[in-house]
């Protein structure tokens, strides 16, 4: 049911894992199906330098999680918030229809990255 | 993990709940009914009276494994059409008399999404909790009884987690208050007794694809003196009850099926019971954070079904497939839907561990090498899933 391309980004996954000291951490679960994603990142200049992911999910969840961390790696953050799960899945190759809600995960963590750092630096000390 | 293992080096075939392949004994037997001996069992020629023929000796089949007699054998178009024909007979016909039904929340969706359809057209249903094992007990089948009550439906073994219902109380009880008790047997025929006499059971649902027969063929049986309205309406084929030529070459294939399965039962049943424990016992030791779901010892033979924590179901079917291991999560015919099996929500599992819940279930191919080999590939699978999840950070 999943093509080639998401098989090896699930086989395969890039950018597994945890950042030590993280700029930025956004953790959502997806209310569908009750899986869980964390994604982490660094940030340079106002750029993902780094950004890596955990997930407890389906194979689709997996899958877009690696593909996202790919797609906005040295991207800017206002780049990387454009960043949709309809390219996620897209870049993909295309997910099977009942399982498009997963690909919201993945683009739903990295925003809630993105915003947390964003809060973070420019909230008044 | 990556593609050493593109072919796997041995194939393990698990998912015998799911179906199973036709034995080659029942396969030859059929092949005649195809293009040979292909009358119509109703016509009078001779064509016609040797599928007659085949059609009644495969009945005295099927009732010789329920301990039945063949005249309250229905043969059908599979498990759902008999458990549908039970339920909307029943309830039909009984309407002037009540419009409660009693069955239980583990029971298969053939079973729930006809309730559900009944419930529609104002009839009432009691979904039975059941316990953490997946079990239903037989007091709150006796509280939930009401003078309205025409039917109990509770499956036998659990399609999902193996537990095996006591329906032989459930039965003595139906008995005594004078209720109808159906059983979907899928599940347990042909590895379990289920000696319908012995057990008080009015209808039991059995189907072929699960034991070794071919699909699209299944059976009700009704006890003597039960009267079924027919739900297909038609000629006057199984005496009325379910109209439709008969599809000869499969209820020949069902009937032999049955028939080896009955005979094999008792050294087929220890052999897989044996395999089970040891794939039971060698996951629970060698992945820690582990639970097996189900009733640890009334549990068909077959059935494996455990939970890894912090890991979800179908990322671990995947590599399992992968290295050339078929399982399953939940049910397979819920594999699309994203929801947690409602077994074992029913069963108080918390949602966490019901997504990573898979079904290994056994058959006749399966050999200690096969068990063996599932022990060597599993643990690292879990194990690299796990250091993904989130949820087992502090875990590496
Ligand atoms: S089913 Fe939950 S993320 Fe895909």
């Amino acid at each position: 049911m999943y093509n080639d391309k998401v098989m090896d980004h699930f086989f395969n996954p890039r950018n597994v894992g945890e950042i030590e000291n993280p700029d930025g951490v956004g953790r959502v679960g997806n209310p569908i199906c009750g899986d869980v994603m964390q994604m982490q990142i660094k940030v340079k200049d106002g750029r993902i330098e780094d950004i890596k992911f955990k997930t407890f999910g389906c194979g689709a969840a997996i899958a877009t999680s690696s593909m996202v961390t790919e797609l906005v790696k040295g991207l800017t953050l206002e780049e990387a918030m454009e960043v949709s799960n309809k390219t996620v899945a897209e870049a993909l190759g295309g997910l099977p229809p009942q399982k498009m809600h997963c690909s919201n995960l993945a683009a739903d963590a990295l925003h809630e990255a993105i915003k947390d750092y964003l809060s973070k630096t420019s909230a008044p000390k | 993990m990556t593609s050493e293992h593109a072919s796997p080096t041995r194939l393990v075939y698990l998912d015998h709940s799911a179906t199973t392949p036709v034995r080659p004994e029942v396969l030859s037997v059929m092949m005649p009914y195809f293009a040979q001996a292909f009358g119509n069992a109703s016509s009078i020629h001779r064509w016609g009276r040797e599928a007659r023929v085949a059609v009644e000796t495969a009945r005295e089949k099927v009732a010789y494994l329920l301990g039945a007699e063949p005249s309250e054998i229905i043969f059908t178009s599979g498990g759902t059409e008999a458990d549908n024909l039970a339920l909307r007979s029943t309830a039909y016909r009984l309407r002037s008399k009540g419009n409660h039904i009693i069955t239980s929340a583990v029971e298969h969706h053939a079973i729930l999404h006809t309730c559900e359809a009944l419930e529609k057209e104002g009839f009432e249903v009691t979904y039975l909790p059941v316990d953490k094992y997946g079990m239903v007990s037989v007091e709150r089948v006796r509280e939930a009884i009401r003078p309205e009550t025409i039917l109990i439906s509770v499956m036998h073994g659990q399609n999902e987690v193996g537990t095996i219902q006591p329906i032989e109380e459930i039965g003595s009880l139906a008995r005594e208050k004078g209720i109808l008790f159906h059983t979907d047997a899928v599940q347990s025929a042909g590895k379990v007794p289920l000696k319908v006499k012995d057990m008080d059971i009015d209808m039991a649902t059995i189907s072929s694809h699960k034991l070794y027969g071919p699909k699209g063929v299944g059976a009700l049986y009704v006890r003597k003196g039960v009267r079924i309205a027919p739900q297909i309406t038609g000629g006057s084929h199984e005496r009325g009850r379910r109209a439709g030529t008969e599809n000869v070459a499969g209820i020949v294939g069902f009937g032999e099926a049955c028939y080896l399965a009955e005979r094999e039962m008792a050294e087929e049943s220890k052999r897989l019971s044996d395999l089970r424990d040891r794939l039971i016992n060698g996951i629970l030791e060698k992945i820690p954070d582990t639970v097996l779901n189900g009733h640890p010892t009334k549990r068909l033979p077959h059935n494996v079904n455990v939970s890894f924590k912090y890991v979800e179901g179908e990322s671990i079917l995947l590599n399992l497939d992968r290295v050339g291991v078929a399982a399953s999560s939940g049910s397979a015919c819920t594999s699309g839907s994203l929801e947690p099996s409602h077994v074992l929500l029913a069963m108080g599992i918390p949602h966490e561990l019901a997504h990573g819940s898979i079904r290994m279930t056994l058959g006749r191919s399966n050999t200690v090498e096969d068990i063996d080999y599932v022990l060597e590939v599993l643990p690292p699978i879990v194990a690299r899933l796990r250091e993904m999840s989130p949820f087992s950070a502090k875990a590496n």
